[in-house]
């Protein structure tokens, strides 16, 4: 075990599948010499060269669509969007291209593309530097969808995201990629628990708590103090967001009867609006309660000074727990 | 189909004017048939080469002409029609090699006709039966494109993966390996139009080919209408001209010339196959027909503009210099239409009998393997299906 900040073991986790696969590109703005404007890509072309560690003209449609052209080429480009609110020049790319090429050419063509995508807020940054723009991706039928909270997650995740002949979006927690953690950088990926499916990351037996991305932490946060109060809450990571988990998902809601969702995007129309209708429908008659969401207004990301009031805190959560209860 | 005179009263557009010939207009057959030579595009075709090429010709207009036909008759969905722009597919696929990448527009019949693919895989397209489907490696021809100018990027990846596979002629991986100088190189084309030189994908794809010098050719129908968007509203400057802004060559070719089309394009792929480098070739040409089958040009442009254009036919020009040459007897152009006849009655026959797909057919090739929310949505609607067969209906999900 070695421990390493989320940033760094995504680092090890693209340097391993560069190794592992001489098809394996990786290209982005600044991902060169600079690393990533998080220094997510650090040293790696240093290591693996100029022609798999791209640094891009600054089009993110052209990332994304050159990409499309070198994995019809057999390569498995890994593309980096430098920050979640520049994604939308790449849409058409993304949306219209990327997801569909396999069901409109009946399963001839493969796309092994991963569009990685440092997410959320709570950096004090400007516009366009904060946004969770997951159900956009999670809407759009071709693409899986997935999100790493913690190093161990992000070193796997990664290289279980390369190795999918999916195109996948990769979410990474901006705010999170300081936080360190236990990570096995031995141990092949084969072990780690799949990238489609939910893990639980506390215990509990009164309420689940879905959560992924950045608000995991605070999940877990909002969890431990709620012991003080008595209340044992179940954390689930969902880490896939398309497809969702629904055996853990419900096995769990099944279990405590009361469930909260909780994400940085936007409730209305939210991931968390999905998860709630699956779980009334397949868990009905063990609910307690409705199931409840925390997250962001409808309203673009405010300006940073106010974005501890945007973002769903330890309290915004322990709020929807205790209300819950009181039904 | 048809402009009728004088129905586009108000429509102030003027006709394109001809670029001038000698200057910046690559020609080597004239309207009337007439061969000029080019210093920089010898021509090396033998007569069989030329009767090839106006056998191509006329089957790919027969096919166009079949399907707008079967789509008044409510047999496909819409159709993108060629119907003028023939030799500027013709001409350009004829030059590839086997081992170059194309990729299309929706428009493209001919090049796919060149390439290989079966007409109605293309008309099975616009029936609504499929979105394309074939294999784009083994033909080396991309599914067809919809979004205007999407696939030049894609191209111009796969011009960077010729790059990084050591496919590029004169630039092998290993220089010590015996076989490089005997290695032809790979290259790869793209195809769009006037209007899609204003998308933000088409520019983007000129600076990535630029920056990384791809092996790719970008070459741009220049049919003057985007729907109904004339030439002017797309470009203040020739379209060849904007290669020069983004670092490389660009040519403008007569694009109803099916040899100058020929010349231009082998001479622009051998140069990216050696290393050199994109190239743009604007193909100056007319779009004869209507954007689609749903659209109606009469609303936006001059019929007179549509006589001049006829009488630069790319069909006709080819048969009178095979006539007055007599590289081919009469008997060749009547076995051609007795072609072309065959290839009609088939398309007719094969489309009016195709069948639907299954509509399970809908969950398939979604994803790798199907995730639990296709199998899950899946067997839910394969149950809803059954429950009417149960009920002693012909309806079945199988």
């Amino acid at each position: 075990m070695t421990t390493l900040t989320l940033s760094k073991a995504l680092n090890a986790g693209l340097r391993k599948a560069l190794e592992n696969d001489p098809k394996v590109l990786i290209m982005g703005e600044d991902v060169g010499k600079l690393g990533g404007v998080f220094r997510v890509t650090d040293g790696l072309q240093k290591d693996f060269g100029e022609a798999r560690v791209i640094d891009t003209p600054l089009a993110e449609s052209g990332i994304v669509g050159t990409a499309i052209g070198l994995a019809l080429r057999g390569y498995r480009p890994v593309c980096e969007i430098q920050f979640d609110g520049f994604v939308y020049p790449a849409a058409d790319q993304i949306i219209s291209q990327l997801a569909k090429m396999r069901y409109r050419s009946r399963g001839h063509v493969s796309l092994p593309i991963v569009i990685r995508i440092p997410c959320g807020g709570g950096i004090g940054a400007v516009e366009h530097h904060s946004e969770s723009p997951e159900v956009i991706f999670a809407h759009t039928a071709g693409l899986r969808v997935v999100a790493c909270a913690d190093a161990a997650d992000a070193f796997a995740m990664i290289q279980q995201s390369i190795s999918s002949d999916d195109p996948v979006i990769f979410f990474e927690p901006k705010r999170r990629y300081w936080d360190k953690g236990e990570v096995d950088t031995v141990a092949g990926v084969t072990s780690a628990l799949p990238f489609d499916r939910a893990k639980t990351v506390l215990e509990g037996t009164d309420v689940t708590l879905l959560t992924y991305g950045p608000t995991v932490r605070t999940g877990v946060e909002s969890a431990l103090a709620a012991r003080q109060d008595g209340r044992s809450i179940e954390v689930l990571d969902l880490r896939s967001l398309s497809p969702l988990d629904e055996d853990t998902i419900c096995a769990s809601v099944r279990k405590t009867g009361r469930c909260v969702v909780a994400h940085e995007a936007p409730v209305y129309a939210g991931l968390g609006a999905e998860i709630a209708a699956r779980v009334t429908e397949q868990c009905f008659y063990h609910l307690e309660a409705p199931v409840l969401r925390v997250g962001g207004f409808a309203t673009p990301y405010p300006p940073s000074r106010l974005e501890d009031h945007y973002l769903p805190d330890l309290d915004r959560i322990l709020d929807a727990v205790d209300r819950t209860f009181g039904y | 189909m048809t402009v009728e005179s004088g129905a586009a009263t108000t429509a102030a557009q003027p006709a394109p004017e001809m670029p001038d010939q000698a200057g910046e207009f690559i020609q080597l057959l004239t309207p009337e048939g007439e061969r000029i030579d080019h210093p920089d595009y010898p021509l090396e075709l033998s007569a069989a080469d030329i009767r090839a090429m106006y056998r191509d010709l006329v089957l790919v207009r027969r096919i166009d002409t079949e399907a707008i036909a079967l789509q008044r008759q409510g047999e496909l969905g819409i159709w993108a029609s060629l119907l003028g722009q023939e030799a500027a597919q013709i001409g350009s696929a004829r030059s590839l090699e086997p081992d170059d990448m194309v990729f299309p527009t929706y428009r493209e019949h001919g090049v796919a006709w060149c390439r290989g693919i079966d007409p109605m895989r293309l008309l099975e397209l616009y029936r609504g039966v499929s979105h394309g489907g074939w294999d784009p490696e083994e033909h080396k021809f991309h599914l067809y494109t919809i979004v205007i100018g999407s696939q030049t990027l894609h191209a111009t990846g796969y011009a960077m993966g010729i790059q990084r596979d050591g496919a590029v002629g004169g630039d092998p991986p290993d220089p010590d390996d015996p076989k490089a100088s005997e290695r032809p190189g790979e290259a790869v084309i793209a195809y769009f139009g006037d209007g899609a030189t204003s998308q933000g994908d088409v520019n983007e794809a000129f600076v990535f080919a630029s920056v990384f010098n791809a092996p790719i050719v970008f070459f741009c129908q220049n049919n003057q209408w985007a729907i109904s968007a004339p030439l002017e509203k797309q470009s203040r400057v020739p379209l060849y001209q904007r290669a020069r802004g983004f670092g490389f060559p660009g040519v403008r070719v007569d694009g109803n010339d099916v040899l100058a089309c020929y010349a231009v394009t082998k001479k622009a792929m051998q140069a990216a196959r050696e290393g050199q480098g994109p190239t743009l070739i604007e193909a100056f040409t007319y779009r004869m027909g209507a954007h689609t089958t749903t659209d109606d040009p009469t609303r936006y442009r001059l019929a007179s503009e549509l006589e001049m254009w006829k009488l630069r036919d790319p069909i006709e020009r080819v048969r009178a210099y095979l006539v007055r040459t007599g590289l081919a007897e009469p008997d060749f152009f009547a076995d051609v239409d007795a072609e072309a006849n065959q290839i009609g009655a088939r398309v007719r026959e094969a489309c009016r009998t195709m069948p639907d797909p299954p509509p399970l057919a809908i969950f398939d090739h979604v994803y790798a393997e199907p995730t639990s929310i296709i199998r899950a949505e899946r067997e839910q609607y394969a149950a809803y299906l059954d429950s009417f067969a149960s009920e002693g209906n012909e309806a079945s999900s199988r």
